[in-house]
């Protein structure tokens, strides 16, 4: 704001006395190759603001931001990862010296002290040297927690089981979401299903949940095998889940196999509710052998 | 006309010191990448700034559809995405901003620290710098969360845990972000919206404001 000089009355106003001229400085009495930003700089940097956003939008069109399923708290089994640049951290607290009792040194202790030797770096680094070369000792740990934050990124990167992520999140079309609503959880099976405990890991709508247990509603297993799985288990899962009567197994396999939905015929297997015996059996049995090879 | 219109308005406010401050100021040959190639790492504080301002204008767009509730958030999201006109580029923008500006924004630092430009006199623009970078990591880990779907929900369980585990202040802190001691829900879904859409980008504002009015009260720093 002018002040004193320089300045008249209009009325009740005091404006400036003089206009400045609208006209651009000199730039050929500065040093090197200075030039003007406005107009002349500005371009350039549009040319490079172009050219950057052609590629962003290629990026954009070629990868569709992704979308899992609607958030369901109720799954623990879930693997849970942030987006990437908060990698490093997480990573970090998987150390046994930055995790457990020692939280406290991978949440706040290590992080708070590379954060704040950033914040007052110029601080810390009170030089007159400009030349990174010149003071190794900054450029140095700048350097170190460069790397220790990409080796960190990476790190957690290599060790996260990307296909089981995409396979836990992802979003179930129209078909399944309707095989899945008609599990029918009045049934005998489902009480079974809920009371040995395969809910647990399988889901309450036999949905499975994350890494711990597959979706089970259009289970291509006929009741023989799913008789067997239960007992004998099959990858991951353990022997002996099942604790039971012969009837309630039977009731319970026949159940899982129809897709949890033993009236109607909406259910994944072919199989239906009829239990197999013979042909049905066999079938079944080398179907479970070949999954168990995997 | 245009100049009748400027003449009218300068008259009356004296607009031409402030247009001159804005557009008539140097660039120095070595920053300039049209004399030396290596000057392109002097681009990274602009491309930061494009992409911020690409970002607050699809978010702004975002906003139009999006609801910030758990019974709502997940679905209008995936019809933004689904059958919104251009819905899928605007979110695609939005989405990938938000790595980019981290990039442009990480590599933007380096080049400021290894130049050596963070030195006196330029202290105080160092640390708004660095506290823009917080800001913006603010603004990525509240964002994650707001199409409340599994992965979102879950990156948040995660990060409160990590609130959480703070000494002294870490429960506060969680229940300040989510809403609840214990409960990440209803409240964290429009906690997490408000401090996305409102707090976070208003303190960014002021912060960039401080940033270039700094930068141009003391100009580029000289070459090495």
């Amino acid at each position: 704001m002018h002040r004193g000089k320089g300045m008249k009355f209009v009325g009740d106003s005091r404006i400036p006395a003089g206009r400045k001229p609208n006209i651009p400085k000199d730039y050929s009495e500065f040093p090197g190759k200075t030039e003007a930003f406005w107009p002349n700089f500005l371009l350039k940097e549009w040319l490079v603001g172009a050219v950057f956003l052609i590629g962003y939008l290629c990026l954009t069109v070629a990868h569709p931001s992704p979308l899992e399923r609607v958030a369901d708290p109720t799954d623990s089994g879930y693997i849970p990862l942030p987006d990437w640049y908060f990698l490093f951290l997480y990573q970090l607290l998987k150390y046994e010296y930055a995790a457990g009792d020692f939280t406290v040194i991978g949440a706040v202790v290590i992080p708070g002290l590379a954060f704040g030797a950033l914040l007052l770096a110029p601080w810390l680094d009170t030089g007159p040297e400009r030349k990174a070369s010149r003071r190794p000792v900054a450029s140095g740990l700048m350097i170190l927690g460069t790397l220790a934050t990409v080796f960190l990124t990476w790190e957690s990167v290599e060790h996260h089981d990307w296909e089981a992520a995409a396979d836990q999140g992802e979003m179930l079309d129209e078909e399944e979401q309707q095989a899945m609503s008609q599990v029918d959880t009045e049934a005998a099976g489902y009480q079974i299903y809920s009371d040995q405990g395969c809910i647990s890991c399988h889901g309450d709508q036999l949905q499975g949940s994350g890494s711990a247990g597959p979706s089970l509603y259009n289970t291509q297993y006929d009741a023989e095998t799913v008789k067997d799985i239960a007992q004998n288990g099959i990858g991951e899962m353990p022997a002996g889940q099942f604790e039971g009567s012969e009837e309630d197994l039977q009731t319970l396999a026949e159940y899982i196999s129809s897709g949890g939905n033993p009236g109607g015929g909406g259910g994944g297997s072919e199989s239906g509710g009829s239990s197999g015996e013979g042909s049905g059996g066999d079938s079944g049995g080398s179907q479970g052998e070949n999954s168990e090879g995997e | 006309m245009l100049q009748r219109v400027y003449d009218w308005v300068d008259e009356r406010l004296d607009i031409t010191p402030m247009w001159r401050d804005i557009a008539d100021h140097e660039v120095p040959e070595h920053v300039n990448p049209a004399h030396h190639f290596s000057a392109f790492v002097y681009c990274f504080g602009g491309l930061t700034f494009f992409i911020t301002v690409i970002q607050i204008l699809s978010g702004m767009f975002l906003t139009m559809y999006y609801v910030p509730d758990i019974v709502n958030a997940h679905e209008s999201v995936k019809y933004l995405q689904g059958d919104v006109a251009f819905g899928t580029i605007v979110r695609g923008m939005h989405h990938w901003g938000a790595s980019l500006v981290i990039v442009m924004i990480f590599l933007h630092t380096l080049r400021v620290f290894f130049t050596g430009a963070y030195k006196k006199p330029r202290e105080l623009n160092w640390v708004v710098g660095v506290l823009i970078f917080f800001v913006m990591l603010g603004l990525g880990f509240t964002g994650y969360l707001l199409p409340w779907d599994m992965k979102a929900y879950f990156a948040t369980v995660v990060g409160l845990q990590i609130a959480e585990s703070v000494p002294l202040v870490g429960t506060l802190t969680k229940t300040l972000l989510a809403g609840d001691p214990e409960i990440i829900g209803a409240q964290t879904l429009t906690r997490f919206f408000a401090i996305h859409v409102f707090f976070l980008p208003g303190a960014l504002l002021g912060l960039l404001a401080a940033h270039f009015i700094m930068i141009r009260k003391q100009g580029i720093s000289g070459p090495l």
